[in-house]
């Protein structure tokens, strides 16, 4: 019955995209588009009574992205909307082949390059420092409150300041880059490392366990799942602050020199097709920390089935 | 937390005494080579003088960032464009509504979803992994498209915020109102609780400590997105104008005079939130 429901609206809405193209329109293609949608909530309603795990909980996201990206291109073409306000996905798909070469060499500069770069290390800075702050109480207590001070500042506009120091090339990107990654790793990593209970401290304490060897086999093994959390909050800022401080200026390349001047130009489709770029990069990036997390951390409570 | 006073001070006077030896060596050889073209060959303290009081520095030193501060605060009439003043409040009100839209339509949405489970099913996923999209990339597009309907100014960089912070208050509101366990749920309807006495008496206020976390994130949130939406529009006033025009004439010391006006008004802002959370908690019977 589902799957029959599946199938009457792909086609449906096939009809109607090829309807669209076609150019033709009038009420009955109208009542076809509700009566396509409604026959589509239907089934996102149905599929989300599916069971929780694994690909049969997909279903339900699956349906629904297809069936916004269908509206979105019937509803774009159908009602004529200017391409200056959105253009359509296919218009879009199209300019991004065609753009391919230029798309990726964007990709390399921002991503490859910069944001790369800048992640490791502010992430590697910030996990330092948190090692030597978790033998230092002192430093550890004067750290937690600025830490936490800086995430509510928008770090974000130092890349004037860091454009000016370090070039227009990816070089002061990847310094944004460090600047937004070093505060959450170092804020997580000192909790994470503080997170062990005193009986295992102690337990340790009583093998006479160095305090290299406390760290290694206790310690980190705790904070991991901290350490994580970081990376993974850590993988969309890294992409935003190399993107934003590219609006401050660049060579002429890079994802955000590349959507500030193509919307100024008013090329919305390339702009859209640097954003479908950048969104599958980030969300790539932030799943492939996820796999490690699940990983390195398969005892976690959290991840254990 | 008085504990931690000390600590706090002693690395605060730290990164003050680093940044002034960072300001001597990075202006160092500007400040070298204007004097070695005007003849002139300075000492060791005059060269220190020259370094922390260059009018358009590498680094500033902090006393002329307070002073820039101080000089575009309060010695200019708060209608004055080059009022420091001025710039925050046009960044300020956009931060403040696209805020309170977001936190409309968060909150809202996150209703929805946990009282409709195909909504759950199908939203959900998506708008957690939006959370991976650089969604700041979006926001020339938003300037472009809302100024070709004829919207500009204050409305299109409120949407912006407003884009930004809706994710960690929906995330947040969602997880709260499930926090309730499966015993409080079976109490109301032991008192046969109709749908909304559960969630005016029960979701509700279990899910507070939840929205305030994400507001505080939100509120931050909201002032990054205000800023970066001044930077593609070419936007005339707000902070974000300041930084854009500070690096396009050079001018180090506005940059850092603007940087830390912004991180006064989100600090001050999500402090105020905080303020609040703990008022509400001690409402609700939270031991202080």
């Amino acid at each position: 019955m589902t799957g029959l429901l599946a199938l009457i609206v792909t086609g449906g809405f096939a009809a109607l995209i090829a309807t669209v193209h076609a150019g033709a329109g009038g009420t009955g293609f109208w009542m076809g588009v509700v009566a396509t949608t409604l026959l589509a909530a239907w089934l996102v309603q149905r599929l989300g009574d599916a069971p929780d795990r694994g690909l049969p909980a997909l279903a339900a996201p699956v349906a629904f992205g297809a069936t916004v990206l269908a509206l979105w291109e019937v509803l774009v073409l159908g009602l004529s909307v200017p391409m200056v306000l959105l253009p359509a996905p296919s218009a879009i798909a199209a300019r991004a082949w065609l753009a391919a070469p230029m798309l990726w060499g964007d990709f390399a500069q921002t991503f490859l390059k910069a944001v790369l770069s800048g992640y490791v290390i502010g992430c590697g800075a910030g996990f330092a420092l948190a090692l030597v702050a978790d033998r230092l109480p002192f430093l550890r207590r004067g750290l937690l409150p600025l830490g936490n001070l800086v995430a509510a500042l928008p770090v974000v506009g130092i890349a004037p300041i860091l454009v000016m120091w370090f070039g227009f090339d990816w070089q002061s990107k990847a310094a944004v880059v460090v600047a937004m990654t070093f505060f959450p790793m170092l804020v997580n990593t000192v909790a994470g490392l503080a997170a062990a209970g005193a009986l295992e401290r102690d337990l340790m304490r009583s093998y006479a366990a160095s305090p290299g060897q406390t760290l290694w086999l206790l310690k980190l093994p705790s904070a991991l799942p901290f350490i994580f959390t970081a990376l993974k909050v850590n993988a969309p800022l890294a992409l935003i602050g190399a993107i934003v401080a590219e609006f401050f200026g660049s060579p002429t390349q890079g994802m955000g020199f590349r959507i500030t001047t193509e919307a100024a130009k008013l090329a919305l489709d390339l702009v859209w097709a640097e954003i479908v770029v950048a969104a599958v990069a980030g969300s790539a990036f932030y799943g492939l920390v996820a796999l490690a997390e699940r990983a390195a951390t398969f005892w976690h409570p959290s991840v254990r089935p | 937390m008085s504990r931690s006073i000390l600590p706090v001070l002693t690395i605060c006077a730290g990164l003050v005494l680093l940044w002034y030896g960072g300001a001597i060596w990075m202006n160092w050889q500007v400040v070298a080579d204007t004097q070695a073209r005007a003849g002139a060959t300075p000492g060791l303290m005059e060269m220190v003088r020259l370094t922390l009081n260059h009018a358009r520095p590498l680094l500033p030193a902090p006393h002329q960032i307070l002073d820039e501060l101080w000089r575009s605060t309060a010695t200019l009439p708060v209608t004055s464009r080059r009022s420091l003043v001025h710039h925050a409040w046009v960044t300020l009100s956009a931060a403040l509504l696209g805020f309170g839209m977001g936190t409309a339509f968060g909150v809202l949405l996150a209703v929805a979803v946990v009282h409709i489970r195909a909504l759950e099913r199908s939203l959900m996923p998506w708008i957690v992994a939006s959370q991976a999209v650089p969604v700041l990339a979006l926001a020339p597009i938003v300037i472009v498209a809302l100024g070709a309907m004829g919207l500009e100014g204050l409305l299109p960089k409120a949407i912006i915020a407003a884009y930004l912070c809706f994710f960690p208050i929906a995330i947040g509101m969602v997880k709260g109102l499930r926090a309730p366990d499966a015993t409080a749920r079976d109490l109301m309807r032991t008192w046969s609780a109709t749908q909304a006495q559960v969630f005016w008496k029960l979701r509700l206020p279990a899910s507070l400590p939840f929205l305030f976390a994400g507001l505080k994130v939100a509120m931050a949130a909201a002032v990054v997105g205000a800023i970066v939406a001044e930077l593609p529009a070419g936007a005339q006033a707000g902070l974000g104008a300041r930084l854009l025009a500070g690096s396009y004439f050079g001018q180090t010391i506005q940059i850092w005079a603007a940087l830390v006006a912004a991180a006064i008004l989100s600090a001050t802002l999500v402090g105020l939130l905080g303020a609040a959370e703990r008022l509400v908690a001690r409402r609700m019977g939270a031991r202080a």
